[in-house]
């Protein structure tokens, strides 16, 4: 189980993501291997390379799990298997 | 988690991207970042429990708060106004700090005072320390000292998941293009400030400090800098409105204004009818909130003011009035005082919930046991969601976004020899949201005068807490309990409010 806060690095590229919603398994890779706080670094699989970009949200179709992506990468976010999608987010007007 | 990623994210992002400017001196993101966890090695270093700036805004500002983040430390912003008497207790409890000040205060042991030039000069230069962030979530980010309905301030805490929901939820990051900038003048001791920081960071938009309001320079500013946003109390609002109406300035001069975001107390319907009307290229934005919900709970937007406007009667016309509607991952309820749910349209206490609602003070949580927060306002919802104002559950007196206590005001004059009873209620102002009235019942035999009392508190209390108007009465009005019926007292001077 992560806990949301939880800061994850990618063991294939730059991109590191920080948990937003509780995810029940540990089951999160970047570029087709796990993400860890300090994981050793390795090749990533070509076909789950499609980048994650800074500032944008992953969830799963489900919405059981979200991750806020806190710096960029090559690989593409995975849950369990599936591939992570942005979610849209209502744009609000500025209020401060 | 952690308030420190919304700037590590800023910088990673748009390192070289100008971040901030004061005073004519500019700032960006990278060096705002570095000069974070510089000072973080620093409060580290000096084993203090709590990082506090009394201080008008600075770039000190962004990077103390910053900093503090990343060292674990909770910040502390008070408020430089304060006397001595008002500030030595604030200062008790949070000893030992790292105190950056331009204010003289006595030698504490175990403290550290800078100005904010030093802390500055010591920050933006040297080596970056390897540094490891204190990292979780439920750890105290901000400790802000707000006004309580006795008196005594009340410490209200924010801890990171607060502050950091609040921004995911309501900031798309680097939202901001790189023409945008912000003209923020709230002090930094206000929820406003807090929050003014993080979200212009997030959005990775250029902040222009103002640290000292003043309608003039504001519209100057305005011009000089292109700014295109800005956050105003209702009293700044109604002197900028004011000065623009009596300056010869022209309206290119604001040329590049977009969008205005007003809130810290109620906006009086005819100042923003008279703002929407003289600056017809603006988009108005109002926000409610309080410093126990990390700021914003409720918008009204650009797009309700408009439609308001183009009514001349009826629900949408009145939403000019309205504080707007929840946040996404924010409810809100209407309870009466025995606890029931009010259907729309009737009155009752404001409940809050949502993940950016801390609704804790020192040591002490005030949420239910479902987590909904009483606001301590009144208020009821239309039809729609939209969200009304009416009044303190309590009795603060809210002049210009200040919090004022009648208790503060009354506790000194009970202390007056010649005055028998006294209370201090808000009425409304135009100007101020609501300005200080006051009924004092003299001692038989005994002469005050209102020039007198007005001294009396000048001297002991702060300027803002000098009342509007003064009446003497016979007697105040007092329930069967011995409740001073406050409501009645305002009605008095209601008549000659302006």
């Amino acid at each position: 189980m992560m806990k949301p806060g939880t800061r994850l690095k990618s063991a294939v590229c730059d991109a590191e993501i920080m948990i937003i919603k509780i995810a029940e398994s540990d089951d999160l890779t970047c570029g087709g291997h796990l993400m860890a706080e300090a994981p050793e670094k390795t090749e990533g699989d070509a076909d789950s390379m499609h980048g994650c970009l800074i500032g944008k949200r992953y969830v799963n179709a489900e919405e059981t799990i979200e991750v806020l992506c806190v710096k960029s990468g090559d690989g593409s976010l995975y849950y369990e298997g599936q591939e992570l999608m942005t979610k849209d987010t209502k744009k609000l007007p500025s209020s401060d | 988690m952690n308030i420190a990623l919304l700037l590590q994210m800023a910088a990673e992002a748009c390192p070289d991207r100008c971040a901030l400017t004061h005073d004519g001196r500019h700032y960006t993101f990278s060096e705002l970042y570095n000069g974070a966890e510089r000072a973080a090695h620093h409060f580290l270093a000096a084993e203090v429990k709590f990082v506090a700036l009394m201080d008008v805004s600075s770039p000190a500002v962004p990077i103390a708060l910053m900093g503090a983040a990343m060292a674990g430390v909770p910040y502390a912003p008070i408020n430089y106004r304060l006397s001595e008497a008002q500030l030595k207790p604030l200062l008790d409890r949070i000893s030992p700090a790292y105190l950056i000040t331009g204010e003289e205060v006595p030698e504490r042991q175990g403290w550290v005072v800078q100005s904010s030039e030093e802390f500055m000069n010591i920050v933006l230069a040297g080596e970056n320390p390897d540094l490891t962030w204190h990292d979780d979530p439920s750890a105290v980010a901000v400790q802000l000292f707000t006004s309580g309905t006795t008196g005594e301030p009340k410490a209200a805490l924010l801890r990171h998941e607060h502050l950091v929901s609040y921004i995911l939820g309501s900031v798309e990051f680097m939202g901001a293009g790189e023409d945008e900038a912000a003209l923020v003048s709230v002090p930094p001791y206000h929820i406003a400030g807090i929050s003014a920081v993080m979200s212009n960071i997030y959005a990775c938009r250029h902040i222009v400090q103002l640290p000292n309001f003043d309608p003039e320079i504001w519209l100057a500013l305005c011009a000089e800098e292109s700014v295109t946003s800005a956050f105003v109390v209702p009293t700044m609002l109604s002197r900028i409105i004011e000065s623009l109406q009596q300056s010869a300035m022209e309206s290119e001069a604001l040329a590049s204004l977009r969008s205005i975001a007003y809130g810290g107390g109620k906006m009086p319907v005819p100042v923003i009818e008279n703002a929407l009307a003289l600056l017809p290229g603006v988009n108005f934005t109002n926000a409610y909130g309080l410093t126990e919900t990390s700021s914003t709970i409720t918008l009204l937007d650009p797009d309700d003011h408009r439609a308001a406007l183009e009514q001349s009667d009826g629900p949408i016309s009145a939403r000019l009035g309205s504080v707007g509607r929840p946040l996404p991952a924010v409810e809100i309820e209407i309870r009466d005082e025995g606890g029931a749910v009010m259907p729309p349209l009737q009155s009752g206490e404001i409940y809050v919930r949502g993940p950016q609602v801390s609704g804790e003070y020192e040591g002490r949580s005030v949420l239910d046991d479902a987590g909904w927060f009483p606001t301590r306002d009144a208020g009821y919802v239309d039809e729609e969601g939209y969200l009304f104002l009416s009044g303190r559950a309590d009795d603060v007196i809210v002049r210009g976004g200040e919090n004022i206590s009648p208790g503060e005001i009354e506790d000194l004059l009970h202390q007056h020899g010649a005055v028998s009873d006294v209370a201090a209620v808000g009425v409304p102002s135009e100007e101020w949201g609501e300005t200080i009235a006051l009924a004092v019942v003299t001692k038989a035999g005994q002469i005050i005068t209102e020039d007198g009392l007005r001294e009396l508190i000048r001297q002991h209390l702060r300027s803002s807490r000098v009342p509007e108007m003064i009446h003497f009465v016979s007697e105040l009005p007092y329930n069967e309990t011995g409740k001073l019926l406050r409501r009645e007292v305002r009605q008095w001077f209601a008549t000659e409010a302006i």
